[in-house]
C-alpha cells in the first residue's frame, strides 16, 4: 500500500522519466536519437524490427536530382571494428523519392530529414527547391562529401568556399531547417563548420565516412571494386568525437554527432562533447535494435546521474585536472 | 512478410566434416515464417569484431520451432560460429529475402554445389511434404569429397529423391563438375533450382536456357545489412540493378545479366 503515500508530482517523474527532448534550430525532437543517412534505407525496411515511433528523427538515404545506379560490386567490406562502403550514392532520384517513398514516411509521427547530394551547386539548389513544401519533410541534411564534377571532382566539403556556396544555394531554395553534413576528410573541420555557419546553415552534422581502402594480399587486388571507400562503424568513433568536440566549441550552431555510435554510452559521450543530437549509422546493420536501445539507455544514464533534462548535459565535458 | 530479431538458443552442433558444421537453434518466430531459399543474418559474437552479421541460408526449419544452418568454416566469422557451444544464445535476424517459388507440379531438379546444398534440403523437405512423387524429381549434389557429401546425400535419399553425386576428387560419384551430369536430366524436368559456386550456376543457367527449362538460382554477395538498407548487395539484372538481399537471394535466372554479375 506504500504507493498511496506517493506524492503526485513524484509519480509523474517516475512515469515519464527525465526530459530527453532536444532542439535542432527550429526542429524539435522527442529524443536526440536519429538514424544516419544510407544506413536506414527509407525507414520502411526496418518497420518490423524497430518501433519507428520511438526514434527522434529518421534521416533517409541520400537523394540526387536524377536516379543514380551507384558503383559496381563488391561495394562493402568489413574491416577491424568497422566497414568500408563504396555504394556510389545509388538512389531513386528526387522525383521518385517524393512520389514513391514520402507517403509511408508521412504516415509516421517521427520527423523525416531528407539527405541531399549533387554534382554541382545548381543541382543542390534544384533538389532543395523540389523538396520545399513537400508534406512530411521536416528538414534537409546536405551531404557535401560528394565530388564537384565541374571542379574536377574535388569534394565540396573539402573547400570552405565551395561548402559555403552549396549551403547558400540550398538556403535560398528552401525554407526548411538546413543541416549541413561535414566531411572528416579535411585538414581543419572547424574551418568548414564556420564557413557553412556563415553561409546560413541551421545546424551541422558530423562526421561522414573517412576515406579508406582494403587490399586482398592473395589476389593483390583491392577489396572494393571502386578501390577506395568510406570507413564507418566503431573504428571511427574517437575521430568523430574529437571533431564534434572541436566544432561544438567553435560555432554557435547545434551540432549533431555521428560516428560509430552503438550504445547509449557512446551517444552520451558525443553529447558531453557538445552534440545536441546524435545519429546511429552502421550499428543499424549489426544491431537493428541499437537506436531504440540507445533512447532507453540515455534515460537510464540521466536517472543514474540525477539529471532531469538531457539538454543540461550537452557540452558539459570536464576538461582540465580539477 | 515479416522478419524478427531474436536471441536464439543453440540446441545442437554437429560436425559433418572437419570444417562443415550444422547448427540447430531454438528460433520459434523465424521457424514458423521461414520459406525455402530465405536466409538469416547471424551475429556470431556480441562484441564489435567481427562487426557485421553473417548471412546463412535456412537449411532446415521445423514445426517444433527450430531452424538449422549448414556452413563451411572459411574465415573469421565462420570460425567463431563453429566454436559456439550448445546452450549459447545468438542474435539472429530473419527470415530474410525472397525464397524459391515451388508451386508447380512437374518434375524438378535440385542442384547444389558445396554449401549451396544448404537451402536445397529445406526445399526438398517442403516439396516432399506437398505430397508430390519425389521419385520423378532429381537431386544433383557436388562437393570436394565423400566426407562432405555422404551425410547430406543420405538426407535427400531418405525423402525419396533420386540423388546423383559428383566430387572433385572422385571419392564418391562422378569425378568432376556437377553440370556434366545435367545433360541426362534436363529432358525430363520442367524446373531447375540451383545454389552453389557462381561458375557452376552460370554453366547450369546456360544449359537450362538451351533446353528451355526454367531455372531459379540463389545468389551470394557480400551483405552488410540483409534488409535492403545498405545497398551493398547489388548485382546487375537485365533491367538495371537488383538487390540480392531483398529481391533475392533467389532469382529467376532470366532476370540476371550473367556476363556482368
Ligand atoms: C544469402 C546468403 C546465404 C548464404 N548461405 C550460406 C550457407 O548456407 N552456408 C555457408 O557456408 N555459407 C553461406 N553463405 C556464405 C557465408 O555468408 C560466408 O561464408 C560467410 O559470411 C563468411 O564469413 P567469414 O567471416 O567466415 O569469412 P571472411 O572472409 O572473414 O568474411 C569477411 C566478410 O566477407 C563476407 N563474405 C565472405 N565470403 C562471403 C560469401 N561467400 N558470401 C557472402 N559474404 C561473404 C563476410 O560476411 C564478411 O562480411 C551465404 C551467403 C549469402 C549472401
Ligand atoms: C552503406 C552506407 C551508406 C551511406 N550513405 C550515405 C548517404 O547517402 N549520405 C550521407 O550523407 N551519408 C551516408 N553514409 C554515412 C553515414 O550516414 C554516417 O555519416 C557514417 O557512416 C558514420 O557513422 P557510423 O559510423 O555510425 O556509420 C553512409 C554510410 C554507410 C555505411
Ligand atoms: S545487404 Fe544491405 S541492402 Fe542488401
Amino acid at each position: 500500500m506504500k504507493e498511496d503515500y506517493m506524492n503526485p508530482a513524484e509519480e509523474i517523474v517516475l512515469c515519464t522519466g527525465p526530459d530527453v527532448r532536444v532542439q535542432i534550430g527550429s526542429l524539435a525532437l522527442r529524443n536526440p536519437v536519429m538514424t544516419a543517412s544510407g544506413t536506414f534505407g527509407y525507414a520502411r525496411e526496418f518497420e518490423n524490427l524497430v518501433d519507428l515511433e520511438r526514434l527522434g528523427a529518421i534521416v533517409v538515404k541520400g537523394i540526387s536530382l536524377q536516379p543514380k545506379p551507384g558503383n559496381p560490386p563488391p561495394r562493402v567490406v568489413e574491416t577491424a571494428c568497422g566497414m568500408l562502403n563504396a555504394i556510389g550514392l545509388e538512389n531513386v532520384g528526387v522525383d521518385r523519392f517524393i512520389a514513391g517513398k514520402m507517403k509511408y514516411l508521412r504516415s509516421l509521427t517521427t520527423p523525416v530529414v531528407v539527405n541531399i547530394l549533387g554534382d554541382s551547386v545548381e543541382e543542390y539548389g534544384e533538389i532543395a527547391r523540389r523538396l520545399d513544401g513537400v508534406e512530411g519533410v521536416a528538414a534537409l541534411e546536405v551531404n557535401i562529401s560528394c565530388p564537384n564534377v565541374k571542379k574536377g571532382g574535388v569534394a565540396f566539403g573539402t573547400m570552405p568556399e565551395m561548402a559555403a556556396r552549396v549551403t547558400e544555394a540550398v538556403r535560398e531554395a528552401s525554407g526548411l531547417p538546413l543541416i549541413v553534413k561535414l566531411s572528416p576528410n579535411v585538414t581543419d573541420i572547424v574551418l568548414m563548420a564556420k564557413a557553412v555557419e556563415e553561409a546560413g546553415a541551421d545546424a551541422v552534422s558530423l562526421i561522414n565516412t573517412l576515406i579508406g581502402m582494403a587490399i586482398d594480399p592473395m589476389s593483390r587486388k583491392p577489396r572494393l571494386a571502386n578501390v577506395i571507400g568510406g570507413l564507418s562503424g566503431p573504428a571511427i568513433k574517437p575521430v568523430a568525437l574529437r571533431m564534434v568536440w572541436q566544432v561544438a566549441q567553435a560555432v554557435a550552431l547545434p551540432v549533431i554527432g555521428i560516428g560509430g555510435i552503438t550504445t547509449a554510452d557512446d551517444a552520451v559521450e558525443f553529447m558531453l562533447a557538445g552534440a545536441s543530437a546524435i545519429q546511429v549509422g552502421t550499428a543499424n546493420f549489426y544491431d537493428p535494435s541499437a537506436a531504440e536501445n540507445i533512447v532507453q539507455g540515455i534515460t537510464g544514464y540521466l536517472q543514474q546521474q540525477g539529471e532531469d533534462r538531457l539538454v543540461d548535459i550537452i557540452g558539459t565535458l570536464k576538461t582540465g585536472m580539477a | 512478410m515479416s522478419e524478427f530479431q531474436q536471441k536464439c538458443t543453440l540446441l545442437a552442433r554437429d560436425c559433418l566434416a572437419p570444417d562443415v558444421v550444422r547448427l540447430t537453434f531454438q528460433a520459434p518466430k523465424i521457424a514458423v515464417t521461414a520459406r525455402p531459399g530465405q536466409f538469416v543474418m547471424v551475429r556470431v559474437i556480441d562484441g564489435l569484431d567481427p562487426l557485421l552479421r553473417r548471412p546463412f541460408s535456412i537449411h532446415r526449419s521445423s514445426a517444433d520451432g527450430t531452424i538449422s544452418l549448414l556452413f563451411k568454416v572459411i574465415g573469421k566469422g565462420t570460425e567463431i560460429l563453429a566454436q559456439r557451444c550448445v546452450g549459447d544464445q545468438l542474435d539472429l535476424v530473419g527470415p530474410l529475402g525472397k525464397g524459391f517459388d515451388f508451386s508447380g507440379e512437374q518434375p524438378v531438379c535440385l542442384i547444389g554445389g558445396g554449401m549451396g546444398i544448404a537451402p536445397l534440403l529445406f526445399l526438398a523437405e517442403q516439396l516432399e511434404q506437398s505430397g508430390r512423387e519425389t521419385q520423378k524429381d532429381h537431386v544433383l549434389l557436388g562437393a570436394r569429397n565423400k566426407d562432405e557429401l555422404a551425410p547430406l546425400a543420405e538426407e535427400f535419399s531418405a525423402l525419396g529423391y533420386a540423388v546423383q553425386l559428383a566430387s572433385d576428387d572422385g571419392s564418391v560419384g562422378h569425378k568432376g563438375f556437377i553440370p556434366d551430369l545435367l545433360d541426362f536430366v534436363l529432358p525430363s524436368v520442367e524446373q531447375v533450382y540451383t545454389c552453389g559456386p557462381h561458375l557452376m550456376m552460370e554453366n547450369i543457367v546456360g544449359q537450362c536456357q538451351q533446353a528451355e527449362v526454367s531455372c531459379q538460382v540463389s545468389l551470394e554477395t557480400h551483405m552488410a545489412c540483409g534488409m535492403g538498407a545498405c545497398l551493398g548487395c547489388t548485382v546487375h539484372g537485365k533491367r538495371g540493378l537488383v538487390h540480392v538481399c531483398k529481391q533475392g537471394p533467389v532469382f529467376n535466372a532470366d532476370v540476371l545479366a550473367w556476363g556482368e554479375i
